[in-house]
């Protein structure tokens, strides 16, 4: 196993920040609207339609655009000398330093240890039956899946085709999707662990969920 | 002698809820539990009630007297100062009597149809086969009639308030025509605060629509009896040849809440302050007296004081009696011979309603043919006329000038175009039918016989209209009319950048304005989404040039209640339109093809529709059936009836779909084209009933706006929800036109849509 899990969690301890550059998105005469430490939201709304929070205004030929806030956060590194001027596309002007939630920290790791079994192209995706009730008996991963298993069910205009397992051999450890929801392009469907990591990753999550505060 | 103590005791209890429950309505009536104490009157009435048993005989019965005598008092009180925003309460109060209690007690027997309760597709309509019956002398005859109202349910969550939804009025829609089908009057009972304001099919709007235009040609007498009439819902099953009302009713275009966050430009969830509430409910003209003094409805059905509650049994007598004499009525006017009968009738009116079990005469129901005929043009004619006196003119001196005028140009334009096209047209139709077929039958020998004399009748005639409508055609084929360039927005006068509302999405470059507004006609060229431009630019560029010829000018917007602050309003819009009313009409040409248009337009109270609105309206419906052009409902933007004229406003949507179902069964072509805004009112009457109604690009169509969807439903909309494709996805509109194909699309239209009845055809 080549996964440190002092050195992961340490990484993350360090630093638990996702820091996004806002640039300009053309040229234009920028005006802050947001101030240094402001908590900014992205957009909100059950269909995202509220914006966020408004970082600055962008003046090009007379038509102030609102630039407004794509993630959680808080502003950081306001260029104010910039304030008024003029700037080129590009620019850099801020930075929203987003903290990661102990899910989102949870994610990342397991798309680095896990070995992702992507949708091939947009449909209904459905686990066989028999690997759906083992899911149901059981409580922990324990479905070993190797290529060239059955590993799931694609279900495109009425015609259902079984999925071959080509990859990594090991252990269903999560499910990406609801059986019957229609998955995107290349979106994750399943995330395998190989057998030898499996404690190793299960340790890592259960470390997370207890030593981690927010 | 203990069971008479329990029965003495038995019977106090029942009187001191009977007191608890007169008080709470009172209470609901005030809509303030601190007027004269009425809280605290009702926890002495409590406190009697729990003490019953331990108060001696004579002490209980003396506290119970004092009570009723105090509570006499206040509803003697409340009674002489009842308000609109109280009789709005009144109707509101759970102890108001239901569709349920009215099919009880004023109908013999029911059987519901439909579903019941809420085993039901809308609990909020009900529909019954009913008996009622009257007395004549010592006989009882039996009427079959179809009840449609709406159920409040009071308590019964299922009901929705009696708001319908759209597919509990298409249930009503369902049985009117069951009821036509077996030749049963038709009554509706209306208790509804409006219609629920959802999209989903067959849509709230659209719904009512094809209910009003169905309702102005059932073939059945029809009795209403409105109770709460809120807008919209209460038109769904509304247009009926009687319309009665509870005296202490209301039918309003809005509630008084609504009114009140409207014009006192309340934000989202805030609150309304109640004197602004009382001050609407007072200006709107809601309440039965001021209904009937608008002509809005036809007879009032009183009530004790306070108003009829679940037990009040004389009331329901009342109703039923008002009921039989309505449909009564509504039927002897379609009879030849009536004048004995009629007044029979009218000497009962004057008889005190105590003997109203018992008529005079037995009038049967059923119609025959003719009667039928005179039963709709009755309604026609009752709908057309209706708030017509409150249309303002141009000039008071000029008012009988521009009747004698108008009338004069009616009888001359309908004597001349019937003689064109309905006696000249077929005629020569029918010449060129016989050659067709004679000249098919007989080949090349008969056709150098046949070819000179339908020549000779061409020549006569003039060509063929659709010939010279193709001729034009051919001599102009831009899709822009003559001379487009000589007119350019406004708009495009600024030297500045937009940015394209769907940029993010599509990537769409900022648009200069000049160019936007000028050469690309408003629309982004790479996403196609269709920025609002002026209804002048439509006038300029959808209609051949100099062919615009605008009529009745001299109709006004008014302010036929006296609502304040409109008068201001009104006058601001005139100075800056230069236009007196939110409608334009006029005669106009596309591609030769000669149509009538009515236009309303956004800079004009939104494009509300008023009493002038409406009367414009239905005169160049007229006017395009008279003339056998096609009719264009262009709507630039409305933003529904307009408040301030309440229900003058309300039964714009009755009158103006008259003369909409009128010009289509004439064998017409009417078609809406809905662009930006339109909303409410005239969507769900005389728009929405079109067969052929399309959007523009980048428009929204609905019922409801987003505000009041979520304060009626609690439930948010997306932001897409009332767009153009929705509408089309959900089968509100039958297509969607870019703005540059406007006139192309009009054109293919004309030429391809409508009835036998257009003067090129």
């Amino acid at each position: 196993m080549d996964i440190n899990l002092n050195d992961l969690l340490r990484h993350y301890r360090s630093n638990p920040y996702e820091e996004h550059e806002i640039r300009a998105p053309h040229t234009g005469v920028v005006k802050f609207r947001a101030e240094e430490g402001q908590q900014t939201f992205g957009p909100s709304g059950k269909w995202l339609h509220k914006p966020g929070t408004l970082l600055f205004l962008l003046e090009r030929e007379n038509n102030p655009k609102r630039i407004t806030a794509s993630f959680n956060g808080e502003v950081a590194g306001i260029r104010h000398e910039l304030e008024g001027c003029f700037v080129e596309a590009g620019t850099l002007l801020l930075t929203i330093r987003h903290r990661l939630s102990k899910e989102e920290i949870i994610d990342r790791i397991l798309t680095e240890v896990l070995s992702i079994f992507p949708a091939p192209q947009r449909a209904r995706y459905y686990l066989p039956p028999e690997t759906a009730s083992q899911m149901d008996k059981k409580a922990e991963p324990s479905i070993f899946l190797k290529p060239g298993d059955d590993a799931i069910i694609m279900s495109l205009m009425k015609r259902d085709t079984m999925l071959k397992y080509e990859g990594t051999p090991g252990i269903i450890y999560k499910v990406y999707f609801h059986s019957g929801d229609m998955v995107e392009r290349d979106a994750p469907l399943l995330g395998i662990c190989p057998p030898d990591n499996l404690k190793y990753v299960q340790k890592v999550i259960q470390r997370i969920k207890n030593e981690w505060e927010e | 002698m203990t069971d008479t103590l329990h029965k003495h005791i038995a019977d106090s209890g029942q009187f001191l809820s009977q007191l608890a429950s007169r008080i709470t309505y009172l209470i609901d009536i005030i809509g303030d539990g601190s007027w004269f104490d009425l809280e605290k009157l009702l926890e002495e009435v409590q406190q009697v009630r729990n003490a019953i048993f331990d108060l001696p005989e004579k002490e209980l019965f003396k506290r119970m007297l004092m009570l009723e005598d105090r509570i006499s008092i206040l509803e003697d009180r409340a009674a002489r100062e009842i308000t609109p925003a109280r009789m709005v309460n009144i109707v509101r109060s759970v102890q108001r009597f239901t569709l349920q209690d009215i099919l009880e007690n004023v109908y013999d027997s029911f059987t519901e149809l439909g579903g019941e309760e809420d085993c039901n597709i809308d609990p909020a309509i009900v529909v019954a086969r009913a008996t009622i019956s009257r007395r004549v002398k010592k006989r009882i005859h039996k009427h079959q009639v179809m009840v449609i109202g709406h159920e409040k349910g009071m308590g019964e969550e299922y009901r929705n308030g009696g708001c319908a939804k759209p597919w509990g009025n298409d249930k009503a829609l369902r049985y009117m025509k069951v009821a036509e089908t077996e030749g049963i009057p038709i009554h509706f009972l209306i208790f509804t605060p409006g219609s629920y304001p959802i999209e989903d099919f067959p849509g709230a709007a659209q719904q009512i629509a094809r209910n009003i235009y169905a309702m102005c040609k059932l073939e059945v007498p029809t009795v209403s009896f409105i109770s709460e009439g809120g807008s919209g819902g209460a038109e769904a099953i509304g247009l009926a040849d009687f319309r009665l009302m509870a005296s202490h009713g209301y039918y309003s275009v809005i509630s008084p809440e609504g009114a009140a966050a409207i014009e006192g430009k309340i934000r989202e969830g805030g609150k309304v302050p109640r004197e602004l509430v009382e001050k609407c409910a007072r200006q709107l003209k809601m309440t039965a007296r001021d209904n009937l003094g608008l002509g809005t409805i036809d007879r009032i059905v009183h009530e004790p004081p306070l108003g009829a509650r679940k037990d009040d049994y004389d009331f329901f007598r009342r109703l039923r009696f008002e009921m039989i004499r309505a449909t009564d009525e509504v039927v002897l006017r379609t009879k030849s011979f009536r004048t004995f009968r009629a007044y029979a009738l009218k000497k009962q009116i004057a008889k005190d309603y105590g003997s109203s079990d018992t008529f005079d005469v037995h009038i049967p129901w059923r119609l025959s043919e003719k009667e039928t005929e005179r039963l709709l043009e009755n309604r026609s004619r009752k709908y057309r006329s209706m708030g017509q006196g409150y249309t303002e003119l141009k000039k008071e001196s000029l008012i009988d000038l521009h009747k004698l005028r108008d009338k004069t140009r009616e009888t001359i334009t309908r004597t001349y175009y019937e003689i064109k096209y309905g006696l000249l047209k077929p005629h020569k139709k029918n010449v060129q039918k016989v050659l067709e077929e004679v000249t098919g039958e007989g080949a090349a020998f008969l056709a150098k016989i046949t070819e000179p004399v339908k020549a000779a009748v061409d020549f006569l005639s003039g060509p063929d209209g659709e010939q010279r409508l193709l001729s034009d055609e051919n001599q102009h084929t831009s899709i822009f009319s003559r001379e487009w360039e000589q007119y350019v927005s406004p708009l495009a006068n600024e030297d500045r950048t937009v940015t394209c509302p769907n940029a993010a999405k599509y990537g769409c470059m900022d648009l200069w304005v000049p160019d936007l507004y000028g050469e690309f006609c408003g629309v982004c060229p790479t996403c196609g989404h269709h920025f609002p431009l002026e209804y002048q630019w439509y006038l300029q560029n959808l209609f051949d040039r100099g062919s615009v010829k605008e009529f009745n000018r001299h109709i006004v917007s008014g302010n036929p209640l006296k609502f304040e602050g409109l008068d201001a309003r009104l006058n601001r819009d005139m100075q800056r339109t230069g236009r007196r009313s939110g409608i334009i009409t006029f005669k106009a040409s596309v591609l030769g093809v000669k149509i009538v248009v009515a236009m309303l337009y956004s800079n004009f109270r939104s494009g509300t529709v008023g009493s002038a609105e409406g009367e414009k309206f239905l005169r160049a419906c007229d006017l395009a059936r008279t003339r056998r052009r096609p009719f264009l409902a262009y709507i630039h933007t409305t933003g529904g009836i307009r408040i301030q004229e309440g229900t003058l406003g309300v039964i714009q949507m009755p009158r103006c779909t008259m003369a909409v179902r009128e010009y289509v069964d004439s064998g017409g072509l009417y078609i809406v084209v809905y662009d930006n805004n339109s909303y409410a009112g005239p969507v769900a009457s005389f728009l929405g009933c079109s067969p052929y109604q399309v959007g523009i690009r980048s428009s929204r169509i609905g019922f409801a706006g987003p505000r009041v969807i979520r304060e009626t439903t609690g439930q948010d909309v997306p932001p897409d929800y009332h767009s153009a494709r929705n509408a089309l996805r959900r089968g509100h509109i039958q297509g969607i036109w870019d703005r540059r194909d406007f006139r192309k699309n009009l054109h293919d239209a004309l030429m391809t849509m409508g009835g036998p009845n257009l003067y090129y055809k």
